[in-house]
């Protein structure tokens, strides 16, 4: 089901779809970055327990770092709580007139939730 | 410009995989509550930190919560938590790797190379729920 879109990328940052367009994007670049972290670390697990091989560990040195984290943290609760808000317009279709404000709610949601976490794994990391 | 039409609904990859995606989305939300809920239960609250129990949550295998001060692990390592992880792994990877393919065809040709991609994700696929029940069945 390919789709041939002749949009130039000028044209397409010029194009004004507000809060689910941001919604929209961030949710493939959030699921796209849960894929390469689950990846590798579905990859060093496996070279860990199987040939206690220095591969894991090299890639367990990029995950683990607290840029890495605090991207990955970010994919997973936006991943989760927008695909809740796509799941619930789904189910009930006459909500979509509502999707503007259904991305401000959503945005309620996960900046608390993000916040905090985030203000943790920055305390812990500048502890040590 | 237009958006992705919805899939017609009938027995078609496009329409089951949408169906399979919203139904897989809800499934992990579900096993992601039971984790952190039985974490709590099990001890987390005074026995671990922050990371820790988010690792717990997100993957429940006992590897998760071996550096932390849980005093013996035989509530955090049995079948159950197999089953829970071996769950996860087929929900998470089907609902990745068709996610990868959605992104990838917005952008790619059809006919030879739309072939070509759907059959090294489904290999990919496979490969990854492989190793993912070899890695839980031997920890």
């Amino acid at each position: 089901m390919a789709l041939s879109r002749k949009v130039s990328l000028s044209a397409g940052a010029k194009y004004k779809g507000g809060g689910p367009m941001l919604a929209w994007v961030l949710h493939r670049i959030s699921g796209l970055g849960i894929i390469i972290f689950v990846t590798l670390h579905v990859i060093a697990s496996f070279f860990t327990q199987q040939f206690g091989s220095d591969l894991g560990i090299s890639i367990n040195i990029i995950y683990e770092s607290i840029y890495f984290q605090l991207f990955i943290v970010f994919c997973a609760i936006f991943h989760g709580v927008n695909g809740f808000r796509i799941i619930v317009l789904d189910i009930w279709p006459r909500l979509i007139r509502y999707q503007k404000e259904s991305t401000w709610l959503e945005w309620f949601v996960i900046l608390p939730l993000y916040g905090l976490t985030v203000f943790i794994m920055i305390q812990r990391f500048l502890e040590g | 410009m237009r958006s992705r039409a919805m899939p017609k609904p009938s027995w078609n990859l496009d329409y089951m995989m949408w169906v399979f995606t919203r139904l897989s989305g809800l499934s992990l939300i579900l096993l992601i509550v039971i984790g952190i809920s039985a974490g709590l239960l099990m001890g987390a609250r005074s026995q671990m930190d922050l990371g820790t129990l988010m690792r717990w949550t997100f993957f429940p295998n006992s590897n998760h919560v071996l550096d932390s001060e849980i005093p013996d692990l035989y509530l955090w390592a049995n079948g159950f938590w197999q089953i829970m992880q071996i769950l996860v792994v087929f929900f998470a990877a089907t609902h990745g790797f068709n996610g990868l393919r959605v992104v990838i065809e917005d952008y790619s040709l059809s006919g030879f190379w739309q072939i070509f991609l759907r059959f090294l994700i489904l290999l990919l696929w496979i490969f990854s729920i492989m190793v993912g029940i070899y890695v839980i069945l031997g920890s």
